[in-house]
């Protein structure tokens, strides 16, 4: 495998029950690149994004065909624990979801369980905190509920926590879409930071945002990839005609 | 026109204070009776309490003296029932939450316990007979009496769990899975604290009716008169309910204790009170670090 390659799709194909969300998906997604997922509601990029993590096994009645690999290894094989995989491929949800505890301890819940060897528990969260620009505005109230602060802070802290788990890849999935423009902009400008060390795979429903921070886009059609490419040309000349319909706002 | 519209705004006014109306006078009603009840009690056995009413054994033949081992009693069987029925009915309801396949097994499993909570108790009194108290050979003692209420309250735990642990937001769920805690630690640090308050909410239900029964007991665990205190969990003690409903029935000068009847009966509403009081206490501690 091309050592740029960090995520590989073999033909894979999911189901909810009977109802298939994906269709044959073939795609690679490249180390330390920002590649955004778009398409209208339902076309299965958040699906998608929720495969290359596990975070479908939660749903009952769905079922994977095909490989995804990762590090070389199907991640979908018998003998691979979820739990593993997710340690490796942190998440970051579409509405903030801190849990009702102190700043603090949101950020040490993972690491804690999950015994990793981090050195100092507080240098950790302070990086954490640091690495998703809170820092500043929580260093004195890290004793305090997470409750307590703005949407926007909620999200950057819920970046924080993934963070602190030293994944490589980074699952946003429509990170922004419950926050205002100025949070929005602030956790751009995160992600734009944050690519120099991991890999980000973020479902995004505004355009604007998929060409102002990614580097490959890939559009989604009823389950279906239609186009996967460098973003500049995705929103210059795009290969295909569908794709183009979108982003004009011919439809979707 | 307009008047026509006037005359179905006042019939649609009517219809509303009517229907208010009738709501506002049930919620009286209940208020009532239980003012009622709460009152007669207290009117007829105020004069019963005393220091050494709550303090002293009963003496000549129980129509003198005080109530102390039934007290001590009832709160070992009710405190005896929690210690079984809370762990027992919060591991079922995880289970039926949080593990199980959701299918026919599982509906099953739910009707069998909705029937478990109609069950008469005095057929879990003759089943803790059978089970503990002969076939187990605990003999007539705390530990079958507890085992039986324990049993008798677990459908209102494992029900109130369920609703409790379903009513934690699925995204805390996610945002644990999601940084790789395992599925047994994502319960036990998060979907479990978030859910105790609600837990215990229904379990102070269970803890009244723990607390009142007189069947599951009268083969189980209560004595028809004992001065000694218990030693162990294998002793018999006496129990409120009980006592009240020997006093009442078979004691050997029914009228002449009236009042210690009335008494007893204010004595057990004031320790299931007390309990629940703690119970709403532990609940205000834990809501605290609550924050959604």
């Amino acid at each position: 495998m091309d050592s740029n390659i960090i995520i590989k799709l073999n033909k894979v194909n999911f189901y909810y029950g009977q109802s298939r969300a994906l269709t044959d998906i073939n795609m690679n997604f490249i180390k330390n690149k920002v590649s955004a997922l778009i398409g209208p509601s339902g076309c299965g990029k958040s699906t998608l994004l929720r495969l290359l993590n596990r975070m479908n096994d939660l749903i009952d009645g769905t079922r994977v065909e095909g490989e995804i690999l990762f590090e070389d290894k199907n991640i979908y094989a018998k003998d691979v624990d979820p739990v593993e995989i997710r340690r490796k491929i942190g998440m970051v949800f579409q509405k903030p979801n801190p849990f009702p505890k102190t700043i603090y301890n949101n950020i040490a819940y993972g690491p804690k369980l999950t015994s990793m060897n981090t050195g100092d528990l507080d240098t950790l969260v302070e990086q954490s905190l640091k690495q998703a620009v809170l820092w500043d505005e929580v260093k004195d109230i890290l004793n305090k509920s997470a409750m307590n602060l703005s949407g926007g802070q909620q999200q950057r802290l819920c970046i924080a926590r993934a963070l602190a788990m030293k994944p490589d890849i980074l699952l946003m999935d429509e990170p922004t879409s419950a926050l205002d423009p100025i949070s929005t902009a602030k956790i751009e400008e995160l992600i734009e930071e944050l690519k120099k060390n991991y890999t980000i795979i973020i479902v995004t429903h505004n355009m604007q945002q998929a060409a102002r921070i990614s580097d490959e886009t890939a559009f989604f059609y009823l389950g279906n990839l239609i186009e996967y490419n460098k973003t500049e040309k995705i929103f210059t000349n795009p290969d295909v005609k569908h794709t183009e319909d979108y982003i004009t706002g011919r439809f979707g | 026109m307009k008047s026509f519209k006037n005359n179905s705004m006042k019939w649609r006014y009517f219809k509303q204070h009517l229907f208010f109306g009738a709501v506002r006078l049930s919620a009286l009603v209940i208020a009532l009776a239980l003012g009622g009840i709460l009152f007669y009690i207290i009117v007829n056995g105020i004069g019963a309490i005393s220091w050494d009413f709550i303090t002293k054994p009963p003496t000549d033949s129980m129509t003198k003296g005080g109530i102390m081992p039934a007290i001590l009693g009832t709160i070992y069987l009710t405190i005896g029932a929690i210690a079984i029925g809370l762990p027992l009915g919060i591991a079922s309801a995880i289970y039926l939450t949080e593990y199980a396949k959701q299918g026919r097994v599982i509906r099953l499993i739910k009707v069998g316990i909705n029937c478990l909570a109609g069950v008469p108790s005095v057929v879990f009194g003759l089943f803790g007979l059978g089970f503990f108290v002969i076939f187990l050979k605990f003999g007539s003692s705390i530990l079958s009496g507890s085992l039986t209420l324990g049993f008798l309250i677990l459908p209102t735990i494992i029900g109130a769990a369920e609703e409790a642990l379903k009513a934690v937001p699925q995204t805390f769920r996610e945002a644990s899975l999601s940084l790789g805690v395992s599925k047994w630690q994502t319960i036990y640090r998060i979907v479990l604290p978030n859910a105790m308050p609600g837990i215990l909410t229904g379990s102070i239900l269970g803890i009244g009716r723990a607390a009142g029964e007189t069947a599951p007991i009268m083969f189980t665990a209560a004595a028809y008169f004992t001065a000694k205190l218990p030693g162990s969990i294998f002793d018999e003690v006496m129990a409120l309910p009980y006592h009240i409903y020997v006093l009442a029935t078979a004691g050997t000068n029914i009228e002449a204790t009236r009042p210690i009847q009335f008494g007893t009966v204010l004595v057990l509403v004031g320790v299931v009170l007390s309990i629940d009081l703690i119970a709403i206490i532990i609940r205000s501690y834990m809501r605290k670090n609550k924050g959604w």
